[in-house]
């Protein structure tokens, strides 16, 4: 039964889950700051796939990786724009609108596939990953966490700026107000709805950039539905981490290694049907909610439109 | 200062005539609220098809030919049976603003029962009891599926989007181990169930092709109907939806009425796909569970939560998706285009209730419950009851 | 009476910092302010008189930048301005404490202090120790800048508003309705708050409904009425008349002599009569009426917990007789929701327990004790109360859904219900189109009807009331009162949770205490009850304000 348990195993299952998980990560962490402020992304699924599309689309074109993860930005932010304007400025119902976003996303997605390729899906190239000197040679460790795309390490630095955001500028507390009780941060001069607008738009472009991240480097195309529920996955990370972000790079690392076991147990000779693996993630979610949700934090405001004078 | 503000709305003056105008003007309002958006989606839509560079009134006219002439009409109204059950189970969950998105998941776990078993019970028992049987099993199937989410609900407070959104997924995992596993067909490769034969499936409409399932439906339409409006059920859900604490304060009994609701919507859902797998497609393959909810859910908003008001919108869209399978494929785009669709109808009503949003005290399409579900589900208190 | 220092009365003779010129503001079906022309001086407290729905939220509206005016013209230092947002006008100076409070619980002093202060992207947050430093050090108190806001006893989180006002320098300090919420003890460290900022020349407006704070902290007092600027009394005015005379002034523009219309004077006349009649007759009878010895309600050393803010009971014990009208005085927040809800059955008990005729009733749920006779009139009737898109004819029945007459076997008996509201809303003369109009569409004085006749139908044996006359007008307020009496005077008891002490005075037999979410004290109603329930307010603080 040990044998299992070699060098390939855990190589697999942490650079694997790693790898999984990076899309998730951003997308939870562009999650974080809209609950901050009181949005809540239904349409996070949306975003993802429409910076999926964009992203592989504009990566396929240009040949450039980077190109690609700009392309996918917009895509989101696309999604987003909705959100802000229905829901921020003219007050309108946050999950009705998310589910609309979800839908469209998903199916002008599918549609432009299909338009622009048809059946066949043309594949990337490999994304050009970045060594970080001898620390990359450290055994079972070393290639998963040192050996990523740029784009990987970027990611865990904004992880950390956003931390900082949080902690300790005009801006985390301005987001924090907005969701705790929009009515004080009015009265104290700040517009709500900017601050609200620009949460949401960077939740739009972080989402739109972990999917394109998904199809770009981690599946290397795009096909339909790619994101297979990842969207309401990173709501529920973001909700359980409260504004947390290493929870929210821990969460994501987690639903990632619940992914790539499946290929690590493959290889390691053991079958669990890949169905039962996919369903991991969910139960584990659920899980946690029975356990936590007690100390799920939300907001107060949370998906409440925020108008002034209203009583 | 708001109290009196809130008064100042006075009756409609008493003048027969007056009140037929207000009443006529109350319904072209409703009517806009309803029709608009659908026209706007169907508008939008063409322009998309133009962008891709496919003709819209050929797409559109081609709709109308595989949906309603030549007899297609009545692969409408196949089509509307499972869509109006799971209606039903919808506009009964959301009246009580609560978020059931977990129909992908009760349907396909009715449905992987229904595949999975009926073909031998159809040889074991007589037919009548066998399909009945089926029927109450995917109900029964649907209802247990919305158990966790509902006893978390009720006992934690544990916000239900999540809950069913997540066992939706599990749901359907299982529902594609089971057909995988102990379903499987093991006559053939793909994993599919066995097929019910076709004299073993639900029979049809006299002189159509239509099975008795969209009777059935009718049914359950009519039943809901009367459960909301005519019962003391139907009122305690009605207030649960419109003010949390105002139920709490009347004494309802929550934790009973919330899992009551959402038994009641997961079995319509279950209903649903058994009238699916035994009127129409006789078994099931893996990955490919249909997602009729997804669709389905802007038609309940549109009908306003009123069961009856459903049946036109469900009929229009049951006509828009047979027509619409066809339509796609010769127009060479995927059939989630109707997924746009459906899409864009719901922004534009979102936006059309807020154009007309000052004018009427709460007649929204959303029961001001919905919205607040999210929060008030995290800070519930417990009562003396419980 | 008169509070004019020397400074003061120097102060009157500078020009106004603020003034409004003929402002106007108009809501659907209302008139809010109607060509109203006001000053405010610096280093003079104004005060802001008037009943509910005078227009003084919306003035306030205007000048703290929330609210834009439809007419009129504003100017600060003599030039005009356009006070269009929050932001506006704290850069013009201008303060505002709401009445319901900004600070974010969640957040720290310091943190809620900070707010808005985005001046650079860090949170500098050793200048704003300073600035508190300084500021609390002006208003002279104490203030932890790490607590968190939640946590803060009320009349300290005043203090912090007040500093946040003032944050930005601020040269007008507008206050609305601040003492809803205070002891008498907190209402005197506000006096001396407003004086020192008097005294740094200040221009401060009292927002309030309530006179005789008026007469004691007033350099200035204006009246508004329905809209419109109904009459000014300034410094000389006030320190030159006698206390009575300057009530009867204030009244009489509260309530009006100088009306529009000639019915509408007849009809004031009619409000003011009937009042004073109700007055008398309430007066007349014996403070202790008969009562009957029989124990309907008892609370045996009852705890709930408390929600948020406001606290729970603890140990609270005290008994009701049939025919008793039991008076709960004490400042909001102290327990008196919990005691409700936990009498009701809408919160559990976690120690002692509550009996009904002898009989304990923890367990039973709220419906049980609702047909037991056991009734809740609740405070919050457009949040709990009633269901605002369903009709009143439902809204009536709305504790009874299922039971017969109006439900049988599970279905509506809608002639059973029709019949039954239409004799409800003529026997608690609730004024509405019909039965199956909205609940939301009605009144504010008509919805607390319908609760009322919702709570007294089908026999009643013991009924809370919450606060049962907030925010209604005069007429409305009398009804309520003289039911609740009647109701006693048949036989029933009743249990009226206030704020309003003198309508405790006026209808209890006695009158209990709460403070803290303990019960403190019984007094007898009777001369002298009122100053030793105010004692019992006071008397359990420890040493730290309010």
């Amino acid at each position: 039964m040990s044998e299992i348990f070699t060098e390939v195993f855990w190589t697999t299952v942490l650079a694997g889950g790693l790898l999984a998980g990076i899309p998730l990560m951003f997308t939870s962490l562009g999650e974080t700051i809209s609950e901050r402020a009181g949005v809540l992304n239904i349409g996070l699924e949306g975003m993802m796939l429409l910076g999926a599309y964009l992203g592989f689309l504009g990566a396929h074109y240009s040949d450039s990786v980077w190109l690609g993860f700009l392309t996918g930005i917009a895509g989101g932010m696309a999604g987003s724009v909705i959100m802000v304007v229905l829901c921020v400025w003219l007050g309108l119902d946050q999950i009705v609108v998310g589910i609309a976003i979800t839908l469209l996303g998903e199916g002008i997605t599918s549609v432009l596939q299909g338009a622009q390729f048809g059946t066949t899906y043309p594949r990337l190239g490999a994304t050009p990953t970045v060594s970080i000197p001898l620390l990359h040679r450290i055994p079972v460790v070393g290639t998963s966490l040192f050996e990523q795309p740029l784009v990987v390490y970027l990611g865990f630095g904004l992880v950390a700026v956003v931390g900082w955001l949080f902690r300790s500028t005009n801006i985390g507390l301005n987001l924090r107000a907005a969701g705790e009780r929009p009515e004080a941060l009015d009265a104290a001069g700040v517009s709500v709805r900017a601050t609200r607008s620009w949460a949401a738009l960077s939740t739009g472009a972080l989402a739109g950039l972990g999917g394109a991240y998904l199809s770009i480097a981690v599946a290397g195309v795009f096909t339909p539905f790619i994101t297979q529920g990842q969207g309401f996955i990173a709501i529920v990370i973001a909700m359980l981490a409260r504004g947390r972000p290493l929870l929210v790079v821990i969460g994501s690392f987690v639903f990632g290694i619940s992914l790539s076991l499946s290929d690590a147990l493959q290889i390691a000779g053991i079958t669990i049907s890949e169905d039962v693996i996919n369903m991991l993630p969910f139960i584990a979610i659920i899980v946690a909610l029975v356990l936590f949700s007690r100390r799920a934090y939300l907001p107060p405001a949370l998906a409440v439109p925020y108008v002034r004078g209203a009583r | 200062m708001a109290e009196e503000a809130v008064g100042s709305q006075r009756g409609v003056a008493s003048e027969p005539w007056r009140r037929g105008v207000g009443l006529g003007l109350r319904l072209v309002d409703v009517l806009i609220r309803s029709v608009l958006p659908v026209v706007l989606a169907l508008v939008a839509g063409g322009i998309l098809l133009e962008i891709l560079g496919r003709n819209p009134r050929t797409f559109y006219s081609h709709i109308w030919l595989y949906g309603v002439q030549n007899g297609s009409w009545q692969d409408s109204a196949i089509r509307m049976a499972p869509l109006l059950l799971i209606a039903m189970g919808l506009t009964v969950i959301f009246r009580a603003s609560i978020w059931n998105l977990g129909y992908n998941g009760q349907f396909a776990l009715g449905a992987a029962l229904v595949a999975g078993y009926g073909p031998s019970l159809v040889n074991h028992v007589p037919l009548a009891v066998a399909l009945v049987t089926l029927f109450l099993m995917a109900t029964a199937a649907g209802a247990a599926w919305t158990l966790v989410p509902s006893v978390l609900k009720a006992r934690y407070g544990t916000n239900e989007i999540i809950t069913t959104l997540m066992m939706s997924f599990i749901g359907v995992g299982l529902a594609n181990i089971l057909v995988k596993g102990p379903f499987q067909d093991p006559t053939i490769q793909t994993p599919q169930t066995r097929v019910i034969p076709l004299e073993d499936m639900l029979p049809s409409i006299p002189s159509t092709r239509i099975h008795v399932g969209l009777l059935v439906a009718f049914a359950a339409v009519l039943a809901v109907h009367y459960l909301l409006t005519r019962t003391a059920f139907g009122l305690r859900l009605q207030v649960l939806g419109a003010n949390p604490r105002a139920a709490r304060h009347v004494g309802i009994r929550l934790p009973r009425l919330i899992i009551t609701a959402f038994l009641i919507s997961g079995g319509l859902i279950g209903a649903a796909a058994a009238a699916d797998i035994l009127g129409l497609w006789g078994y099931v393959r893996a990955d490919q569970f249909p997602a009729y909810g997804d669709a389905v859910i802007p038609f309940v908003f549109l009908a306003r939560l009123n069961a009856l008001a459903v049946v036109p919108f469900v009929a229009f869209y049951a006509v828009l998706s047979t027509g619409g399978d066809l339509a796609t494929a010769e127009a060479n785009l995927p059939s989630d285009f109707l997924l746009v669709l459906v899409g864009l109808i719901l922004l534009f009503m979102t936006m059309i209730e807020y154009l007309g949003r000052r004018r009427e005290l709460g007649g929204s399409y959303l029961t001001p419950g919905l919205s607040q579900a999210l929060r008030s589900s995290l800070f519930w208190r417990k009562t003396a009851v419980e | 009476m008169g509070n004019q220092t020397p400074a003061g009365a120097a102060a009157e003779r500078k020009a106004p910092v603020v003034e409004l010129i003929e402002i106007t503001k108009r809501y659907p079906g209302v008139v809010a302010n109607d060509g109203v022309t006001i000053a405010f001086r610096a280093g003079e407290v104004h005060c802001l008189l008037g009943e509910n729905g005078a227009g003084k939220s919306t003035l306030m509206g205007i000048l703290s930048g929330l609210v834009k005016p439809d007419a009129g013209r504003i100017t600060i230092d003599g030039k005009d301005a356009a006070i269009d947002s929050p932001r506006a006008a704290l850069e013009f100076g201008i303060g505002t404490v709401y009445q319901h409070s900004t600070l974010i619980p969640a957040l720290t002093v310091l943190q809620n202090l900070m707010l808005g202060e985005s001046r650079s992207l860090r949170l500098d947050t050793g200048g704003a120790r300073r600035r508190l430093d300084e500021l609390a050090g002006l208003l002279g108190v104490e203030i932890d800048p790490e607590e968190y806001a939640g946590d803060l006893a009320l009349g300290r989180q005043q203090q912090v508003e007040i500093i946040k006002a003032l944050w930005r320098g601020s040269r007008v300090l507008i206050l609305d309705e601040p003492t809803s919420m205070l002891t008498p003890q907190a209402f005197a460290e506000l006096e001396k708050v407003l004086a020192r900022l008097k005294e740094r020349a200040l221009a401060i407006v009292f927002i309030s409904h309530k006179l005789h704070e008026a007469l004691s902290l007033g350099d200035r007092i204006s009246v508004l009425r329905q809209g419109r600027l109904a009459g000014s009394l300034d410094g000389e005015a006030l320190s030159s008349a006698s206390s009575e005379e300057l009530r009867g002034a204030i009244i009489r523009m509260m309530f009006g002599e100088e009306a529009r219309a000639v019915e509408d004077v007849a009809e004031l006349q009619e409000d003011l009569e009937v009042v004073e009649q109700e007055h008398l007759e309430i007066a007349e009878q014996e403070p202790s009426h008969e009562v009957d010895s029989e124990t309907v309600l008892e609370l045996d050393r009852a705890s709930a917990q408390g929600v948020g803010a406001e606290l729970g009971i603890e140990d609270v014990s005290f008994t009701l007789a049939a025919g008793e009208i039991l008076g709960v005085a004490g400042v909001d927040g102290n327990g008196q929701r919990a005691l409700a809800e936990t009498i009701s059955g809408q919160r559990h008990l976690t120690d002692g327990q509550i009996l009904l005729y002898g009989v304990p009733i923890s367990r039973l749920s709220v419906s049980a004790r609702e047909k037991l006779g056991l009734r809740y009139v609740t405070d919050d009737r457009l949040g709990e109360g009633t269901v605002g898109s369903l009709s009143v004819a439902l809204n009536l029945f709305l504790k009874r859904i299922g039971q017969p007459p109006f439900w049988r076997f599970g279905r509506i008996q809608r002639g059973a219900v029709g019949r039954r509201a239409n004799e409800l809303v003529r026997e608690f003369d609730v004024r509405t189109p019909s039965v199956g109009s909205r609940v939301g569409t009605l009144s504010g004085g008509n919805i607390q009807k319908v609760v009322l006749a919702r709570e007294l139908a089908f026999q009643p044996k013991v009924v809370v009331f919450n606060k049962p006359t907030h925010g209604l007008d005069v007429r409305t307020t009398s009804a309520v009162r003289e039911t609740i009496v009647r109701l006693a005077r048949e036989g029933a008891a009743a249990l009226v949770i206030s704020t309003d002490l003198e309508e405790l005075i006026e209808i209890c037999d006695r009158i209990a205490v709460v403070s803290r979410g303990r019960l403190v004290g019984v007094v007898p109603n009777g001369p002298g009850a009122a100053d030793e329930v105010g004692q019992l307010m006071v008397g359990e603080l420890p040493a730290e304000a309010a």
